[in-house]
């Protein structure tokens, strides 16, 4: 009856088409609980997903404020640059052909193109919809060229983009830094945040010291955009680039100028520091050689960078703040502030001064074993007797209470008067110096001794240990008689020389010295003061203030000074002045005379100290002094309206006539 | 075939009853699940696939809007069929889908470096998938055919052999998608024609075997078995990428389209596939497109479109006057089944992103007109089953 096929429902068929069943069942279950869970459950997690998917902030670059001098004159400033930039997506859609516009583009644009390949993988990777960035500050003639021929460049386009300019050339260049591209690391602090990577942030000096005031807050286009970034529609939302503000420095442009020919007329290393005495302001502040510093903005050529880096002059280098010199005689205002107030002397006490003395072993004498017979501080600032300071060097080291004590009277009022230590202005990594005292030079010696260390200053080789030994030697009266004449160990920088000056000068307030002076939004409006507060006050006696100002005033001022050549009692103002000379190790090895001048000035109502050093310069009055001379000129032209025809009328020129006269001896 | 019932039907219908006195016997609720599905199709990518084809908003509905007038033609006329006449002519069907497979890969036309289509004027046709039910028909016939004639081992692999032989051919295309919809349809056959379970579980772990060996020791031993990207779209789901290029990217795309749409979807601010961050829009993706555009409640209601569907063809299964309906039906409902679970599953991401069509919602005519053709042959058995039964509503409980 029944064909082959024909057969009743059986159960084996009845169990198979259940199985079947049994599977679509399953299917479906596991389909719908997990369409369940995507739309139900975390619909909202991928609802963000996808509207980051289908808008793209393209970001607009804040312009980043300009730099000004104390008038508002520019030192830092933007300008526009064409940028070099390609598109990925609007490139040819075939590989090989996008390849083809590639390499004729690293052809003209001088690029290498696996350099361009590298480029647009990195930074498409990084924002999607972004156009690539090859080259900021492309020049004028590849702009044209890829203008002219668009067509054979689909995808690549030349934009403007800001960068600093520096309007001024090299002046204050060690002031400034660079900005460039915030980098990885930088992106995961706290204060780079809101940064993409390719944003611009202050990467050294003010630039970097003060980004939060100077960059701006990039604006934002939010558009909606295809799967290969283009846009479609118009832009949801803009936010606009806000620009940063502008940093007032209290630097005068035109001190700055002054000082800075000031210090390069020798061709020697040098710097200069002009300061408010009263709240540390700085007024000018330079280092030479000095260095262009828009060699920083694009396009960068890292050839200039290696050869500024390898420059064995360091231009980048700046010796106003960086630097660790011994000040010669300039100290003695120091030395001779802590006799008077740690009553090793009287300001009256008369000291034999024959020119010469043995002491310890060996001679001391006077810079050409010039004898000044009786003189008192004021005396011997006047003429800067080296055997008055040796011998309170002396009483120094016989007052600090047995050989263990690091307690002594010099590096006590060093210390105070801001050396040893950073003075922390508003610029990076600042030398903080070095104060020698007893503990760290006996500390050398037990480590220089120790048989097995290889440490310490001066080393022999041991053949017998195969060893190079180390020979020191341990604190001795020596090492205070050298200090009392900033000679010695000691170290400081030109800065610590000005505030130490400033701190006698205004009665004892330890200031805290900086540049920038406050930030003022691009409407004009100051948005913050920046007045630090002094770091400390100092107990100087008034008594033991006038005496040491007295004497540096003579050393300027009257006939007989070491500086009196220069300035002298036809000076149209009364400044006080110390001159000084360090015995320095010359660049080619052997000692040479490091020129040192340091100023207060108007000397009743002192207003600016200003610190010269010109390496290798010979006596302080050879070289710093007149230097100064030509800063304080500028200075009371500008503020203290003294006629420019003062300076040039008589004064002056006894001063040049009798300043070779009296250098030999000046110090 | 001697019931008294038939017979006087059939003498009726070659007294001149108009045909479509069978056509009024069909299954209403697979015959709407089917025009509902293509209707949705139609629908959806009425509203998403305006800027598809620059200047042609149109140009996607009206295609799929044809091919689903001509797939419900076809569905109709096969019902008025008698399916058991193709168990005669079991051997032309089953030379004629390795005839147009092979043929496919001599003219056939490269689309993505794959040779699945042939054209038309105004139309590319996909023999292999038509493939897929004349390999249903065919299998089927010879299932029944060798029923009684051959030991059961003899049996299993020659049905096995039958069901390799154009799978291995659509490989080649290449087109793993259909190959392992004829692998699948192959073992349903099998399974309900009643081949015995030890078959079954020593075909289960060849099965596990040969995918461990395509994906895994091949490769490793330097004999690769699929393409690089066949084999990059079956393992990378795993490892999202940003490569819009790359299977996991689209996977991902799909996901975040899906997700996003919430309970009841994003409707107009849907824009994962209108802004092209998710390809393949209008045929592999279409169900992430749904989702997005109209969220849970437009998944689910897909879904139960098909549960439907699938539901009446395993009911047909049973309801069937003989095996060989069942066998057909149950093929039918096997391919229905697989290429819903793993289209679906890969816009979800719970399967492999291969090319997998989503029956009757997936633009596409070859995919649209064979659906409907499947359907057809359903009320074909459904009719006979009705014929053959004296009792015409509901015969044979599942």
């Amino acid at each position: 009856m029944f064909s082959p096929d024909d057969r009743p429902m059986n159960s084996q068929f009845a169990v198979r088409v259940a199985v079947l069943g049994a599977g679509a069942l399953i299917a479906f279950s596991i389909i719908f609980f997990r369409l369940w869970y995507l739309e139900v459950l975390s619909g909202d997690d991928y609802l963000v997903q996808a509207q980051e998917n289908r808008t793209r902030s393209i970001t607009v670059q804040a312009p980043r404020g300009k730099i000004l001098d104390r008038n508002e004159k520019p030192l830092v400033e933007n300008r526009t640059a064409p940028s070099l930039q390609v598109r990925p997506a609007e490139l040819p859609q075939r590989t090989g052909e996008a390849n083809d516009v590639l390499k004729e583009l690293a052809k003209v644009s001088r690029m290498k193109y696996k350099r361009i390949k590298r480029e647009i993988k990195e930074q498409t990777a990084e924002l999607p919809a972004s156009p690539v960035t090859l080259k900021r500050d492309a020049p004028a003639k590849l702009v044209y060229h890829l203008a002219e021929r668009a067509d054979m460049f689909p995808g690549v386009t030349a934009d403007e983009i800001t960068v600093r300019k520096y309007p001024n050339g090299n002046l204050a260049s060690h002031l400034f830094g660079f900005v460039s591209e915030v980098n990885e690391d930088q992106l995961a602090q706290p204060q780079y945040e809101e940064l993409n990577l390719g944003d611009q942030i202050g990467a050294a000096g003010l630039e970097a010291q003060y980004d939060n005031v100077l960059r701006g807050r990039n604006g934002a286009i939010e558009v909606p955009v295809d799967s290969f970034g283009n846009p479609r529609g118009r832009s949801i939302s803009e936010i606009e680039p806000e620009r940063g503000d502008d940093l007032v420095l209290s630097i005068d442009k035109n001190i700055q100028k002054v000082g800075e020919q000031a210090i390069a007329q020798f061709g020697k290393p040098a710097a200069f520091v002009v300061m408010n005495v009263n709240d540390g302001a700085v007024l000018g502040m330079g280092s030479f050689p000095n260095f262009d510093p828009s060699i920083y903005t694009p396009p960068v050529s890292f050839d200039k960078i290696e050869e500024l880096t390898e420059d064995p002059a360091e231009p980048l280098f700046s010796n106003a703040t960086q630097s660790g010199y011994p000040t010669g005689s300039t100290f003695k205002l120091v030395t001779g502030t802590a006799s008077l107030e740690e009553d090793l002397t009287t300001p009256t006490e008369p000291i034999a001064d024959t020119g010469v003395f043995d002491y310890a072993g060996r001679p001391w004498k006077n810079a050409g074993s010039q004898a000044y017979g009786s003189v008192n501080t004021t005396r011997a600032l006047q003429v800067s007797s080296d055997i008055y300071f040796y011998k309170m060097g002396i009483r120094s080291e016989e007052a600090r209470d047995g050989a263990e004590a690091d307690e002594n009277a010099f590096a006590k009022w060093a210390t105070r008067l801001g050396f040893g230590s950073a003075t922390g202005i508003d610029l990076p990594s600042e030398n903080a110096g070095l104060v020698p005292t007893p503990e760290w030079r006996n500390e050398l010696f037990e480590e220089a001794t120790d048989p097995k260390s290889c440490g310490g200053t001066d080393v022999v080789f041991d053949f017998e240990r195969e060893c190079f030994e180390t020979v020191d030697r341990q604190w001795s009266v020596g090492d205070m008689m050298n200090l009392s004449v900033g000679q010695g160990d000691l170290q400081a920088t030109p800065l610590q020389l000005a505030l130490a000056y400033a701190t006698v000068a205004n009665g004892g307030r330890v200031v805290r010295p900086h540049v920038a002076q406050k930030a003022l939004s691009p409407l004009g409006r100051t948005e913050q003061e920046i007045t630090p507060a002094p770091q400390r006050e100092l107990n100087i006696s008034d008594s033991t203030r006038s005496t040491i100002m007295e004497g540096i005033r003579q050393a300027a001022m009257e006939p007989g000074g070491t500086s009196a050549a220069i300035f002298g009692p036809g000076y149209p103002i009364e400044i006080a002045g110390k001159t000084g000379t360090a015995e320095t190790t010359g660049p080619e090895g052997g000692i040479v005379d490091q020129s040192w001048y340091a100023a207060v000035a108007p000397f009743d109502d002192p207003q600016i100290a200003v610190v010269v050093t010109v390496e290798g310069g010979g006596f302080g009055s050879e070289a710093a002094a007149p230097a100064t001379e030509q800063i304080i000129r500028e200075y009371a032209t500008r503020y203290l309206d003294v006629p420019k025809k003062a300076f040039t009328e008589g004064a002056s020129d006894d001063a040049e006539a009798t300043a070779a006269g009296v250098a030999g001896a000046g110090d | 075939m001697v019931s008294p019932s038939p017979k006087s039907f059939e003498e009726e219908r070659t007294a001149g009853v108009p045909p479509r006195a069978g056509l009024l016997q069909m299954d209403p609720v697979t015959a709407f699940a089917g025009i509902a599905l293509v209707a949705t199709s139609v629908f959806v990518l009425a509203q998403t696939t305006q800027d598809f084809v620059p200047d042609n908003p149109f140009h996607y509905v009206i295609r799929q809007s044809i091919y689903g007038v001509v797939g419900v033609a076809a569905m109709l006329a096969l019902a008025r069929i008698d399916y058991s006449r193709f168990r005669e002519i079991r051997v032309g069907l089953y030379a004629a889908l390795i005839a147009t497979i092979i043929l496919v890969l001599f003219v056939g036309n490269e689309v993505n470096g794959a040779r699945r289509w042939i054209e038309f004027p105004f139309f590319n046709f996909q023999p292999s998938e038509l493939g897929k039910l004349l390999l249903i028909v065919a299998l089927a016939g010879f299932v029944i055919d060798r029923a009684r004639r051959q030991s059961e081992v003899q049996r299993t692999a020659r049905l096995l052999l039958l069901g390799v032989v154009p799978a291995l051919i659509v490989l080649v295309q290449p087109d793993l998608g259909t190959a392992l919809v004829y692998g699948v349809v192959t073992l349903s056959v099998l399974f309900v024609a009643g081949i015995s379970w030890t078959h079954f579980a020593a075909l289960g772990g060849l099965a596990v075997g040969a995918i461990a060996i395509t994906l895994v020791l091949a490769p490793a031993i330097g004999v690769p078995v699929l393409s690089g990207e066949q084999q990059e779209r079956l393992t990378s789901f795993l490892e999202p990428s940003d490569d819009p290029a790359d299977a996991s990217y689209q996977q991902n795309q799909a996901l975040i389209a899906v997700g996003s749409g919430g309970r009841t979807g994003l409707g107009d601010e849907a824009t994962q596939a209108r802004a092209g961050f998710l390809p393949e829009g209008e045929t592999d993706f279409i169900f992430a497109v749904t989702a997005e555009r109209w969220g849970f409640v437009g998944g689910a209601f897909l879904l139960s479109l098909y549960a439907l569907l699938i539901w009446r063809a395993l009911r047909i299964t049973t309801l069937s006057k003989n095996l060989f309906g069942s066998t057909i039906a149950a093929g039918i409902a096997a391919m229905l089944l697989f290429q819903v679970f793993v289209n679906v599953g890969m816009n979800i991401g719970v399967m492999p992103v291969t090319g997998m069509p989503l029956p009757l919602m997936t633009f596409g005519g070859s995919s649209v007109l064979v659906t409907f053709m499947a359907i057809g042959l359903l009320q074909s058995v459904y009719i006979q089953a009705q014929l053959n039964s004296p009792s015409r509503g509901n015969p044979k409980a599942l």
